[in-house]
């Protein structure tokens, strides 16, 4: 269990945030750049100290206001991989993934050097100095640098926010296979949708310092009141779906969830794979009777459920396809000469070249995800 | 015509000698000095700056009278030194090492507060993430990062060591054998008659050991920025 109630007077705003939620897997935070996220972390990690407040991870007490308790970093035993890599400049990479490990207590030390390195493939890059590395490398060896100390938690603040998006697709497959092989729960610090529904399966939502939503990260992107929280354009359900086959003459994958079959260019992943993915709002259009002869390869049926209220041509429709939410953004003009509302059956298309690829995740430990809502 | 005359060869050890110890001295309080100036705030700190600094601004005559009123066998430290511990400054060339380092500290400290102010605090907050205590952090992080400027530090104060002059006279005297490093041995022989050509002799003297000392420098340097640099 992870306990988190802190209050401090920042510069541009005073941040009291609340949480509670289940150590274990990917704990994402989410919220617009100075929502207060990092703030958060680095109270977490002891870099900075609340003015009010209680943390404690697994009923280990890090900070208590009322009890005058406040734990300093270095004992913390939390591993940070922060958004530059911080890498040590007069070390070898050798010596910047040994730092925390000599440090760690002898008995904390389950995870060793040649899984970390054989994990995160730094193996050529041992006896080189961090200088002489990619961004991509530098921040592979950071992330083996905070779990080689062993940590009870890791935090990641925005670790792949310095890197370019080809990059990113270099290092996030190693922060999955962290979180699938080593038991170390993390925190997840972005702002980024797509890392967050790749990685994460809960999520807090912050804004201007104050925790809004925490739950399982599919229910709190089908929240049509969170809406202005998630995001405009980053809008769009996150569905759990299963790879039932893959088809190779036409470079398909075919994929069960709760409306039917979804089919998306083909996925390098065994069959049988629980995935998580998102489909955004504005891809999904809406027809009255069963479309035929169209090219859109994904139709299933769905009721709506809720209509949103926005301001401006377009409007938000949440739908239920068999329990699971998906979303549809539309003009109202559409809205109005199709006379849709609340309750209304309809068949939703999804091109299947717009299930967003870089948001694919794999869901990890329970198949709740499945179930929808 | 090669070899060195007693006189140069006692001032040349001595010199070394001065030099060597003055640079010591003045690393370890140089380092503390440097960085209560560049990572602490307590009041009194623009005064401590100061008197950190005056070395470079006042006559180093004043130095040396001043090092006398403080350090000399009747002076208020100096007496406590002489009655408690038998130890003697003024006139000797551990006096004459204290005044060369007096004089080179500010330079000590100038450049050795420049490396601090330039080091990622963000480093050293990742090390303490990573388990390390106060002292760990120093020793691993911040010392290995700073130690360019701790040699850029070393040279000058060595090299200021190596011409000290007024403060050295003033508090140590003069002494041939004793307190006579190679710029008191040069002014010793320009005011005896024939003296021009001992005091060329010296005058390169001084000049091949300073390149020396430039020469190890440069090449430390550059052993350090590869060390750093990757």
């Amino acid at each position: 269990m992870l306990k988190v109630d802190v209050e401090k007077n920042l510069k541009a705003f005073h941040l009291a945030s609340r949480f509670e939620c289940e150590s274990s897997g990917v704990i994402a935070l989410f919220g617009r750049s100075g929502a207060g996220k990092s703030s958060i972390v680095n109270m977490l990690s002891g870099l900075l100290s609340p003015d009010r407040g209680h943390i404690a991870i697994r009923d280990r007490v890090l900070f208590d206001s009322d009890q005058g308790i406040n734990v300093p970093p270095q004992k913390r035993r939390l591993g940070y991989v922060f958004q530059e890599d911080r890498l040590f400049p007069h070390l070898s990479v050798r010596g910047n993934l040994l730092y925390g490990w000599n440090r760690a207590p002898r008995e904390d030390r389950r995870i060793q050097l040649e899984q970390v390195v054989t994990l995160l493939g730094i193996e050529p890059l041992l006896e080189r100095r961090p200088g002489r590395l990619s961004g991509g490398e530098k921040q592979r060896v950071a992330l083996g640098r905070a779990l080689l100390a062993n940590p009870s938690l890791l935090l990641m603040d925005e670790p792949l926010a310095a890197l370019d998006q080809a990059r990113k697709e270099d290092v996030l497959p190693f922060i999955e296979r962290l979180r699938d092989d080593f038991e170390v729960p993390i925190i997840y610090v972005s702002h980024s949708m797509e890392e967050i529904v790749r990685l994460a399966d809960t999520m807090v939502l912050i804004s201007d310092g104050q925790v809004e939503a925490v739950g399982a990260v599919d229910d709190i992107m089908g929240r049509l009141d969170l809406r202005p929280l998630t995001g405009r354009y980053e809008a769009g359900a996150v569905i759990a779906a299963q790879i039932s086959s893959h088809d190779h003459s036409f470079g398909l994958t075919e994929l069960q969830f709760g409306g039917g079959t979804l089919r998306i260019p083909l996925l390098d992943m065994p069959t049988g794979t629980l995935l998580r993915l998102r489909i955004r709002a504005r891809d999904v259009s809406l027809a009255l009777r069963p479309p035929n002869d169209i090219s859109i390869q994904n139709v299933f049926k769905a009721t709506i459920v809720d209509i949103g209220s926005e301001t401006g041509p377009q409007v938000d429709l949440r739908l239920d396809a068999g329990g699971a939410a998906v979303w549809a953004r539309i003009t109202k003009r559409a809205l109005v000469t199709l006379k849709l509302e609340p309750g209304r059956e309809v068949y939703a298309m999804v091109k299947a070249i717009a299930v967003d690829r870089h948001s694919l995740g794999r869901v990890t430990g329970s198949d709740r995800f499945l179930s929808g809502n | 015509m090669y070899s060195l005359t007693p006189l140069e060869l006692d001032a040349l050890q001595l010199s070394l000698r001065v030099a060597f110890f003055a640079v010591a001295l003045s690393v370890p309080l140089g380092i503390a000095a440097a960085w209560l100036l560049a990572r602490c705030n307590f009041p009194g700190k623009a005064v401590f700056d100061g008197i950190v600094h005056l070395p470079l601004v006042l006559p180093p005559v004043v130095v040396g009278y001043l090092l006398l009123v403080l350090l000399g066998r009747e002076g208020l430290i100096g007496r406590w030194l002489y009655e408690v511990f038998d130890i003697t400054l003024a006139f000797t060339w551990q006096g004459a090492a204290i005044a060369a380092a007096v004089m080179a500290f500010p330079l000590m400290v100038r450049s050795i507060r420049l490396a601090l102010e330039l080091v990622d605090r963000n480093l050293e907050a990742a090390a303490f993430t990573l388990g390390a205590g106060s002292w760990n952090v120093f020793f691993s992080i911040t010392l290995p990062l700073i130690s360019p400027g701790i040699l850029a530090g070393c040279l000058l104060a060595f090299a200021r060591s190596l011409g000290e002059f007024g403060a050295t006279i003033t508090f140590a005297a003069n002494i041939p054998g004793a307190t006579q490093t190679i710029p008191l041995a040069l002014y010793s022989v320009i005011q005896t008659p024939d003296g021009e050509f001992p005091a060329l002799r010296l005058a390169i003297l001084s000049v091949v050991l300073s390149f020396a000392a430039l020469a190890v420098s440069e090449i430390l340097a550059r052993r350090l920025r590869t060390r750093l640099a990757g």
